[in-house]
């Protein structure tokens, strides 16, 4: 036990050296998976999956650990979907999603700035309510300045936008891992936990929330610029939906939140399973999912991660115990 | 020049003046300590101090500066770090890390995690918590968390520390081995001011008493002036009257 902690603490593990030589070969699995199966069903399943894995991690990385729980997702999405509305085509693709990223960071920190002096409950309505509120400001704005409803998106191959969403999802993974491990994730850790400690430790409360939360919001308007090329048309309506807020927070809850693996599973296993779902039974679809949703929160506080966890705690002891009842009398001489 | 320095500090909370026109100020290596009874507003003038609160009217000033304005945060880099009467840690985080965040946050500079890290580790050491520095600070006893709280502001290299009752709750021994901190504290520099309701500790270890009551100051000096001083016997004890009556 006190092994494996010290581990974690040194610089660069073992372990950490093994998770990150797995993530780097999932990366180039996926990198080279148009160019082996070009058959696009998986292509645009995998798009899928990203995108809300991307939307996940975005949002756990601020709300994980402060427990602002954020429903503005929809709101720095949307704003991708309208910069590529509007810059794709005139700009380069790379260059709408840096811009993408950009402007939802400013957008989030003004809407950080703003709000982020509120707790609880109140942060999270005023979140929602943000969306509402971009919806309809652009909503009023194409109506009386530009005189339309929707717009045409330029659009880009199946295959572009998966290695754009594969970029984007590599680097929010990249990021984010940075973010937690680094003393911003530490100050971040230790506002959420005890919000007075850590002012009267030195951390900059309100600099260092609105900083990691439009940080978060980046990848969030990546994500949207990136899925917009996909269609052909958008308008506000569909832009600043209200499923992409709560979807990607069920999703974190479903696979866990206390590493990155977890809100990646529960994009995955989300998406899946609702796929499936649909195609089953398309009439049941809502019902059963309701169901599925309410026995995750009722026995996987967890999530997934957390049960998995679990089971492998559960088989790792009995390993030990068998392990351990010959030698026992060596095994306390060692421990002690 | 005091090193902290209040002028006609004030503080109301609606009708009830928590701490009313208190002038105090603490020299450099001195320990002050901060006596009252239980509402005495000893922990308010703390919060003042240190920012939780806002003094209004009044003024704090530190190495000459005014503090007032100073939002908490910027008041830990200047050099002033405290602990909480109910302890105040972060429970899902390792020992080491809790008191990593004082190390990178609280000295106002940038320092490298291995600086921070090694600062930790000797403050830890200093509160004889190395034993358990990867254990959850939620998992530790309560005396052990106060002491943690302790390495946490002494990891942020203060120049002044609050101590709010941090031998409230500890054992005899526990509270000797307190003692023997403080003073090793201020041997190393570093000026202590502390509130503390147990007599025997606080007289025999501050340099200078200050007592509070409804928010007022209504003494100050040696501890031996204190423990002869009416004012103090009677807040204390209760009026002096004769028997018969």
């Amino acid at each position: 036990m006190n092994n494996t902690t010290s581990i974690q603490t040194a610089g660069f593990s073992r372990s950490r050296i093994i998770s990150l030589a797995i993530l780097a070969v999932i990366f180039i699995v996926l990198a080279l998976l148009p160019v082996l199966m070009p058959a696009s069903y998986w292509i645009t399943r995998l798009s899928e999956y990203m995108r809300y894995s991307i939307l996940a991690i975005a949002w756990v990385l601020f709300s994980g650990p402060t427990g602002y729980m954020s429903l503005a997702t929809a709101a720095f999405y949307g704003l991708g979907f309208y910069m590529a509305a509007i810059l794709n085509g005139p700009l380069p693709f790379v260059v709408v999603i840096v811009l993408s990223g950009f402007a939802a960071f400013l957008v989030a920190a003004a809407i950080g700035g703003l709000t982020l002096r509120l707790r609880g409950v109140y942060f999270c309505i005023f979140t929602f309510a943000v969306v509402l509120l971009l919806n309809q400001v652009v909503l009023e704005v194409e109506r009386i300045v530009t005189h339309t409803r929707g717009r045409f998106v330029n659009q880009e191959s199946v295959h572009v936008a998966y290695w754009a969403m594969l970029i984007v999802f590599a680097l929010t993974i990249g990021v984010v891992m940075y973010i937690r491990r680094s003393r911003y994730g530490l100050a971040l850790q230790s506002i959420g936990e005890m919000e007075e400690a850590a002012a009267h430790s030195g951390i900059n409360i309100v600099r260092t929330k609105v900083l990691i939360f439009a940080t978060s919001a980046v990848f969030m308007g990546m994500a949207g610029a990136i899925m917009a090329t996909r269609r052909s048309y958008i308008d506000p309506g569909i832009a600043f939906d209200m499923q992409t807020s709560f979807l990607p927070v069920l999703m974190a809850m479903f696979g866990g939140m206390g590493n990155l693996v977890g809100p990646v599973l529960g994009a995955v296993g989300f998406t899946a399973l609702s796929d499936k779902l649909v195609v089953s039974f398309p009439d049941l679809f809502m019902l059963i999912f309701g169901v599925f949703l309410i026995v995750a929160i009722l026995f996987m506080p967890n999530g997934i991660i957390g049960v998995v966890m679990q089971f492998w705690r559960w088989v790792r002891g009995r390993i030990s115990k068998r392990a351990a009842v010959p030698t026992e009398k060596g095994g306390r001489g060692a421990s002690a | 020049m005091h090193l902290l320095e209040g002028e006609k500090v004030s503080k109301h909370f609606g009708g009830l003046a928590a701490v009313a026109d208190v002038d105090f100020y603490v020299d450099q290596g001195e320990i002050l300590g901060l006596i009252g009874p239980n509402g005495a507003g000893k922990t308010t003038l703390f919060n003042l101090i240190s920012a939780s609160l806002k003094p209004k009217p009044g003024k704090i000033s530190f190495k000459g500066i005014d503090i007032t304005p100073k939002p908490a945060y910027k008041i830990c880099r200047m050099g002033i770090a405290r602990t909480f009467q109910t302890v105040k840690i972060f429970p899902h985080v390792p020992v080491l890390r809790n008191v990593m965040v004082g190390a990178l946050f609280g000295t106002g500079r940038f320092i490298t995690s291995s600086e921070a890290t090694k600062k930790a580790e000797e403050a830890l050491e200093f509160v004889d918590l190395t034993p358990v520095k990867n254990a959850l600070a939620g998992d530790l006893t309560l005396a052990q968390q106060k002491r943690l709280e302790l390495a946490r502001a002494l990891a942020s290299s203060p120049e002044l520390l609050l101590l709010d009752e941090l031998m409230a709750g500890l054992t005899a021994v526990e509270v000797s081995e307190a003692m023997g901190d403080v003073k090793q504290i201020r041997d190393k520099g570093v000026t202590v001011i502390m509130i503390e309701h147990l007599m025997q500790a606080i007289m025999s270890i501050s340099d200078r008493i200050v007592v509070l009551d409804y928010g007022k100051k209504i003494a100050e000096g040696t501890p031996q002036e204190i423990a002869a001083n009416p004012k103090v016997i009677e807040v204390y004890l209760g009026e002096e009257c004769d028997a018969d009556s």
